[in-house]
């Protein structure tokens, strides 16, 4: 599939399939993480095709010249460190300079290991989990008083969903039929000790979501970038109705063999010379 | 004699009827001028539930798109219960956008006597004082809760009001207004003693301070309030008791301390001892249990 958003701002890979874009964006992450070692690898590789599809295969409103636009979609990215696939995808699309990247977790870059409002793109103030749901119900509830058509979509981790906040936001967003919020999980069972069901069982999720009132769509293969979009696209410009819950089954450090494998990978860091091997690999 | 919260309401009503950016959230919480607002206003007033956390975090999406919002429970509540909430999506996130969010907790201190620790407010001070961008504000009349609404619509920031349950005696009026600005009045000036005080207990004490002609300071702002003029109408004393509702060292007395650092102005902890008090009786029984009182 092509890419429907195009950047000729920065020059990096502004044609070309989503399939490449994805490739691309897991090997900036790979690269800023050689740099930065702080930063939170293995959940930033699972939602790389999640972010793909929302950014460059879907009707997803923004401008990278005014990251505050009162017509632009919002997306909060509730499992903010696990999002720094999203530095090179703001990059890209000209929210800020591409050799911004070399910065991260300097001294003088906005670029951190937990993404900030400070960053062009990023909305809410991210690092605390379970956030992301209320913010976004109360973003979606204002926009309809708006009579705005800007939509609202969340990107949570299953691990934050631990958080009793988390539901108290998804009874208040079904309550009021919010049709203008979407949750994205990006479901990659590991948080930091390893499985979530065997931490605090989760599922049914969707079983549960439903009968608090939220319309689910599973994505069995959440790297699947078609996949993913044709369940975005029946996200409709409507400010009333059901709010949806897209489960994306994903792969916690996906791509990179040695954190695909491991149940404690999420502070696992890999090392400079095994990322430039994986660079030199299909990935 | 009137509440706070009824006096706050009233004029909050008011303000929305002139401004449609006003939504109000409570967490199941209610007064009397609430249900007016309700009625009125059904597509701005929002009820969450018991679910404090959800009520900071929708007033921080409101907040960000441009909304003036209230949120409103007991003090206890909205502040402890969520206080990780009020620190990221208010505290923090106001330092980066502009946003307009206001506190309002009702059942400052002992105000809900009878009901035992988990309703008796003793820590709000020191916790929302130690917020960067968060202004703190204790209420000490019915007057001064009606400027306190003023002042928030105008204000953009995060604010918390924090508001005595019971009706209480008018201090303040169009005579004597108070300046928000200035943060405190200087009610009766006197000779070596000075009692500063704050919320309730500034109208319990103030007319044995009068009869007894020592000085008497009512603090109704507790964060950014004009250290300067304050040092001035202290230097004049010899000694200071600080006067509340919280306990001692971590309130209203510490944040002077802090404030008066650079002077040799000494400040005597009239709070409570650090010790949760399950004694029943009244207002006055609890200020003796925990030491919160002043014999002059």
């Amino acid at each position: 599939m092509q890419c429907t958003q195009m950047s000729d701002t920065n020059g990096a890979l502004n044609t070309g399939t989503l399939e490449e874009k994805a490739s691309w964006i897991r090997r900036e992450t790979l690269k800023i993480h050689a740099r930065a070692g702080g930063t939170r690898l293995a959940s930033s590789l699972s939602p790389v095709e999640i972010c793909t599809a929302l950014y460059y295969g879907w009707d997803l409103r923004f401008k990278p010249e005014e990251p505050l636009w009162e017509e632009r979609d919002r997306i909060i990215f509730s499992k903010g460190h696990g999002t720094i696939c999203m530095y090179p995808v703001f990059a890209d699309l000209g929210f800020f300079n591409l050799s911004e990247l070399e910065n991260v977790c300097r001294s003088g870059s906005f670029l951190g290991s937990i993404p900030d409002p400070i960053i062009p793109g990023y909305e809410t103030v991210n690092g605390s989990l379970g956030h992301g749901p209320g913010v976004g119900a109360g973003m979606a509830l204002a926009l309809r008083l708006k009579k705005s058509l800007s939509r609202v979509a969340v990107l949570c981790g299953e691990g934050e969903l631990f958080e009793g906040s988390v539901w108290e936001a998804f009874m208040f967003a079904a309550h009021h039929r919010l049709g203008n919020l979407t949750v994205i999980l990006d479901y990659n069972k590991i948080s930091m000790l390893g499985y979530t069901e065997k931490i605090v069982t989760l599922e049914p999720l969707p079983q549960k979501l439903e009968s608090f009132g939220w319309e689910v769509h599973t994505v069995p293969d959440g790297h699947n970038i078609s996949d993913l979009i044709s369940v975005l696209n029946k996200i409709p410009r409507n400010t009333s109705g059901k709010p949806l819950f897209i489960i994306a089954h994903t792969v916690k450090g996906k791509g990179v063999d040695s954190l695909e494998r491991n149940p404690l990978c999420h502070v696992a860091t890999v090392s400079p010379e095994e990322i430039e091997k994986l660079l030199g690999e299909k990935i | 004699m009137r509440t706070m919260r009824d006096s706050f309401l009233s004029v909050l009503h008011g303000m929305m009827k002139k401004n449609e950016k006003i939504i109000f959230i409570t967490a199941d919480f209610g007064a009397p001028k609430l249900d007016q607002i309700k009625n009125d206003f059904p597509d701005r007033f929002f009820n969450v539930g018991i679910a404090e956390q959800n009520m900071i975090n929708t007033a921080a999406g409101f907040a960000l798109e441009g909304f003036t919002v209230y949120c409103y429970a007991i003090a206890a509540f909205i502040t402890m219960r969520c206080y990780e909430q009020i620190r990221v999506n208010l505290a923090i996130t106001s330092q980066l956008r502009k946003i307009n969010v206001n506190l309002v907790g009702v059942g400052a201190g002992f105000s809900y006597a009878v009901s035992g620790p988990s309703h008796h407010c003793l820590e709000d001070i020191s916790i929302m004082s130690t917020l960067p961008n968060v202004e703190v504000f204790s209420g000490s009349d019915p007057f001064i809760a009606e400027c306190f609404a003023d002042y928030s619509q105008k204000k953009t920031g995060v604010k918390y009001f924090r508001f005595d349950s019971s009706p209480l005696p008018e201090i303040y009026s169009e005579t004597l207004s108070p300046d928000l600005n200035l943060g405190f009045c200087e009610l009766a000036s006197g000779k070596d003693i000075c009692v500063l005080s704050t919320g309730v207990q500034t109208g319990l004490v103030r007319e044995k301070v009068k009869e007894m002609h020592k000085g008497h300071i009512d603090m109704f702002r507790l964060t950014d309030f004009n250290s300067e003029e304050l040092i001035q109408v202290l230097k004049n004393y010899k000694t200071i008791h600080c006067l509340e509702e919280s306990f001692r060292g971590h309130g209203l007395d510490s944040i002077l301390r802090t404030a008066l650092c650079d002077t040799n102005i000494k400040i005597v902890s009239r709070g409570c001892i650090k010790k949760y008090i399950f004694d029943l009786g009244t207002r006055d029984d609890l200020h003796k249990a925990s030491g919160a009182y002043i014999d002059l």
